[in-house]
């Protein structure tokens, strides 16, 4: 697979701490990925850009509300309006919803713990650019957070169902929901993923980087990433 | 040792010196002996300023200067051929082949968690993990060893509960992965919490860093948090004495985190090593900037002058003893060329992390403390001979006498279990556990021992820790190959995302029964280094190195020092019998409350060397079929156990007995036998016996078990009794044969007790019990118990 006309730029804030992760996983699947300082503001060497996880400036604040300041997010703004790839994993996701980029917010677990473990996502129809898995697909990926609590007003709500923005949902692990929900941190309608009306913006709670080499007996971040090379090719190339 | 080259006898005039009718009681007041005091006074070759006493009664406390451990603690062997740095630095470091070396520690912080255990716990983490990266090595794991009282008590739930989420908040915000660790509850913990932190950090050889001074001239830099009052006199009036009504008030001496901050300074730290911009580095624990100034002056033979003023501070006011004495959380120091100086300043600015040059290293060999608010001339606030504050505390002898309960636990006698369990061999009988069987019907029939399964399975010192490791970030840096939960956690050794990651590996498992200790130190001390290692062998490592975190009561008190003193020369001896060095550890004295101390607790870090980590193993059952054996032998030893414990309230007998011989023989053979890819599964049989390891891989596995035991002891012996050098193993067909040729050619005794599958854990006449049913009893436990309202 050659690494041609797909180049990551993974951005690192100060308390990011999945970056390396990240850029290793690309690496692993031999595509071209480099690290982006959160005060460089020329982005015109990337064609897709993630926001990795951790802890930008402590989350001492609402997670991500300070990120969102840092001189970079504005060319994220500008990148992801000029309909290129965009993908904020875990803090990055919450920064994108500080930032605006998606709607909605990120609040406490509902059972107010952190939560790391592995959990069942079912691959919904969206308008979703970065990922072209069936409907219906089963996924077992890492959750690693405290506040991955989906939450939205009930307009907002409807208007991502009806606007195919729902990507990913928490489900059991034969890909049913039951009627209560079960997102294990309490997420609005077992949201773990979301993207923008266009599709380029993507935010999720789980960590595909973790599961891409197999380390720790899980490889269906792979079949994720690769799903969104395919489409980032295909929005590079328009 | 003092060299006295570094003591220059004539001191500054210009200090301003207390007078001694001050002085005294002050001393006193801050934890000197009068001896002590008198020792000052002769080293200073003059009455001491408020600094410098405040500074020797730091330097001074047993916390910083181990007076009444240091005699014992020369037991311990520090050299192998592992070894790149032993003890004296912030943390020992080994080799792991291919040019990797890992730096790792433990450390305690038991008397803040007592106060304020989510701070006392992020704190802990804190300081642990600055030891690492002062070395030059990246923090890449978390280990916790966790003492708590029994959880029917709201403060100990408060305590477990609080301690779990300030490990966690600190780790997950770092970056680094906490992947395993060990708890246990027991009334002997309620007054003494025990927060033992272990870190382990990964770098190349060359990267190895140490914190020793040098280069007169010279910039002291301190990186990181401004100072403020937190934490002072936290070595002093929190780790070196006991706790009693007045502990709440202590709380003001217990810091407060900021793991971002933290994150930072590892990367720039971390990055200033790395481009030779540092010449020294050390970080600010115990005792602060007192403590770091003077080890690194005198590690390198020269002197460090410091103005106080120079250095960052959080609120108005503060007095010279008091910014030396802080224990403010995220600080380093920093020995700089001048050349550098510039460089190291734009890189912290990059990254946001303050950088103040505070002093310069000199030639005097003396730690001098200025104060440029006062007039020049007149500006000298301290004035001390570096190597002497250091290394030259006093060294005790503390008196020892072996406590008259050693012979009365074990005489105790165990006579009536063996009755009360055979009492009821019949279907549907509890076992001697009190919850009337009513389980039995579905649990299975012909199964006297349920009840006591049940028990066991439903005891917080046994039941599944995953309430506590999903609230830690276990995976981050993606090198996580054996998720907490396993018996040992398994690393892979690679710098992710930045460099060259490889297949080799290191396993990491902290353990001590301090129940064990209680009845015997000498052996307990010797079974926590045994199960350490033999968790490593579980899952195919070979043991390298140690640390220890060495926690008792108050030295000064006859029976606990001989408990110290028995538990080190077990330990110590157990350490030579096998070569393994004992590379960095912490000792916490006067874990004490109202007089009553805490079983005595040397808990073990071990980091053991993984070839390949494609070929470990892990505890669970694999598949249904394979050949299950025990390797090694059980003998009629309930003493100690923690089925005497559940099942009748009774801590007694003598703890289980340890042939190191056999027991290296066991592990030999069996990581052996993981290396060679003949095992599905190996688990250590610990606390609850061999049902408890049946039990664990069957429900770790989802496969159930069909189990004869016929080792003609007591049925209550061969399921619960805790005999040492045990491993439950499971393996396939084609295994079987190759894994016995190995186990006679190791001449270690084993037994082929059954064979996987089913959906149920039978033994024979014994127990029954379908899988899902223990499932819920283990996994549910520990949760309900925190829950509790």
């Amino acid at each position: 697979m050659g690494t041609q006309g797909c180049r990551f730029g993974v951005v690192v804030f100060p308390g990011s701490n999945c970056e390396q992760d990240v850029i290793s996983a690309l690496r692993h699947l031999g595509l071209e990925a480099s690290y982006v300082w959160h005060q460089d503001t020329d982005l015109s060497g990337y064609d897709a850009l993630v926001l990795p996880g951790g802890f930008s400036y402590g989350d001492y604040l609402r997670c991500g509300a300070v990120a969102r300041f840092s001189p970079v997010m504005e060319e994220v703004v500008r990148f992801a309006g000029a309909g290129r790839p965009v993908i904020g994993i875990c803090n990055g996701f919450q920064v994108l919803t500080e930032a605006r980029l998606l709607p909605g917010a990120l609040i406490r677990n509902r059972r107010l713990k952190f939560i790391c473990a592995p959990v069942p996502l079912r691959v919904e129809k969206s308008v979703c650019t970065w990922l072209d898995l069936p409907e219906g697909t089963v996924l077992t990926l890492p959750i690693n957070h405290n506040e991955g609590n989906y939450t939205c007003d009930d307009h907002t709500l409807a208007e991502l169902v009806e606007g195919g923005q729902v990507v990913l949902r928490y489900c059991l692990p034969d890909g049913t929901r039951p009627p209560g929900g079960c997102a294990p941190n309490g997420s609005l309608d077992d949201i773990a993923g979301i993207c923008n009306a266009a599709g380029n913006v993507f935010g999720l709670m789980p960590h595909p980087e973790r599961a891409v080499d197999g380390i720790s007996g899980c490889t269906d971040g792979a079949g994720f990433f690769s799903a969104v090379v395919a489409s980032a090719r295909e929005v590079v190339g328009r | 040792m003092t060299n006295d080259t570094h003591i220059p006898a004539p001191v500054s005039d210009d200090v301003k010196t207390l007078s001694a009718e001050l002085a005294e009681p002050l001393a006193a007041e801050l934890g000197l002996s009068p001896k002590e005091y008198e020792g000052v006074v002769a080293t200073q070759g003059r009455l001491p300023s408020l600094t410098e006493l405040y500074v020797y009664s730091l330097m001074w406390s047993e916390h910083c200067s181990y007076k009444h451990s240091k005699k014992q603690l020369r037991a311990f062997s520090s050299t192998g051929k592992h070894v790149l740095q032993g003890p004296g630095e912030n943390a020992g470091v080994i080799s792991v082949g291919d040019g990797w070396a890992v730096a790792f520690k433990m450390e305690s912080h038991n008397h803040p968690s007592a106060i304020e255990p989510f701070q006392g716990a992020a704190t802990g983490v804190g300081g642990i993990v600055r030891d690492i990266f002062t070395m030059g090595a990246r923090p890449v794991a978390i280990l916790d060893s966790l003492r708590f009282g029994t959880l029917d008590k709201p403060r100990q739930r408060y305590l477990f509960d609080g301690s779990v989420a300030g490990i966690g908040a600190y780790g997950n915000c770092l970056g680094v992965p906490t992947v395993g660790g060990e708890v246990y509850f027991d009334a002997a913990y309620e007054g003494n919490c025990l927060i033992n932190a272990m870190a382990i950090g990964l770098m190349r050889e060359e990267e190895l860093t140490r914190a020793v001074g040098s280069g007169p001239g010279n910039h002291v830099v301190l990186i990181g948090s401004s100072t403020g009052r937190d934490g002072i006199g936290g070595a002093s009036v929190l780790a070196s004495q006991e706790f009693d009504e007045a502990a709440e008030d202590k709380r003001p001496a217990v810091q407060v985190g900021d793991p971002f901050e933290e994150k930072l300074l590892i990367e720039v730290c971390l990055e200033l090593l790395k481009a030779g911009k540092l010449v020294a580095l050390g970080d600010l624990g115990a005792a602060g900037l007192t403590s770091s100034a003077s080890e690194m002056a005198s590690r390198g033979g020269v002197g460090i002058d410091i103005d106080v003023r120079k250095i960052p501070q959080r609120e108005d006011g503060m007095q010279p003893f008091e910014i030396m004495v802080s224990e403010s959380q995220e600080r380093m120091l920093a020995v700089v060329a001048p050349e550098d100086l510039d460089e190291v300043a734009r890189r912290c600015a990059r990254w946001g992390v303050a950088c103040s040059p505070i002093g310069r290293i000199t030639d005097t060999g003396r730690f001098v403390v200025r104060d440029s608010d006062l007039p020049a001339g007149l500006d000298i606030v301290a004035d001390m001979p570096a190597e002497m504050l250091a290394s030259s505390a006093p060294e005790y002898d503390p008196a020892m006498s072996r406590p008259s309960w050693l012979d009365e636990l074990h005489e105790h006698p165990l006579d009536f279990v063996y009755a009360t369990a055979a009492g009821g061999n019949s279907g549907g009988d509890d076992g001697g556990v009190g919850d009337g069987g009513v389980d039995d019907a579905t649990d299975g029939a012909g199964a006297p021992f349920n009840a006591a399964l049940r028990a066991l399975l439903t005891s917080p010192n046994i039941c599944s820790r995953a309430w506590i490791w999903r609230q830690y970030d276990h995976q981050v840096q993606n090198n996580t190959v054996v998720l907490p939960g396993a018996d040992a956690a398994v690393l892979r050794i690679g710098d992710t995302g930045r460099g060259e990651v490889g297949t080799r590996g290191i396993a990491a498992s902290t353990d001590c029964n301090g129940r064990y200790c209680y009845l015997d130190p000498w052996t307990g001390a010797q079974i926590a280094l045994a199960e350490g290692m033999r968790n490593l062998a579980c899952v195919g490592a070979e043991p390298a190195a140690i640390t220890d975190c060495l926690n008792f009561g108050n030295p000064e008190k006859p029976e606990v020092f001989y408990c110290f003193s028995q538990a080190v020369e077990g330990l110590a001896s157990a350490c030579r019998h096998f070569g393994i060095p004992v590379i960095s550890g912490n000792v916490s004295f006067y874990n004490e409350s109202f007089g009553n101390a805490i079983y005595p607790t040397p808990t073990v870090g071990i980091v053991g060397i993984i070839e390949d980590i494609a070929k470990v193993a892990t505890s669970s059952f694999k598949q249904a079929g394979d050949t299950i054996i025990l390797v090694g032998e059980t003998l009629d030893e309930l003493g100690g156990s923690e089925y005497l414990c559940v099942t009748h309230g009774l801590v007694a007998g003598r703890p289980p007995s340890l042939d190191l011989k056999l027991e290296g023989d066991v592990q030999a053979a069996v990581r052996e036998a993981v290396r060679a890819g003949l095992l599905e599964s190996a688990h250590d049989c610990s606390e609850g016996g061999l049902a408890i390891a049946l039990a664990e891989c069957c429900v770790q596995g989802g496969i159930g078990a069909a189990v004869v035991l016929d080792d003609g002891l007591p049925q209550v012996s061969s399921l619960f009794a805790e005999s040492q050098s045990r491993i439950v193993v499971s393996v396939a067909d084609a295994g079987v044969e190759p894994f016995i040729d190995l186990l006679v050619a190791h001449a270690v005794p084993y037994s082929v007790i059954g064979e996987t599958g089913g959906d149920r854990l039978v033994v024979e006449g014994a127990l029954n019990m379908p899988l899902e049913r223990m499932r819920a009893l283990y996994e549910d436990t520990l949760e309900d118990l925190v829950t509790r309202r």
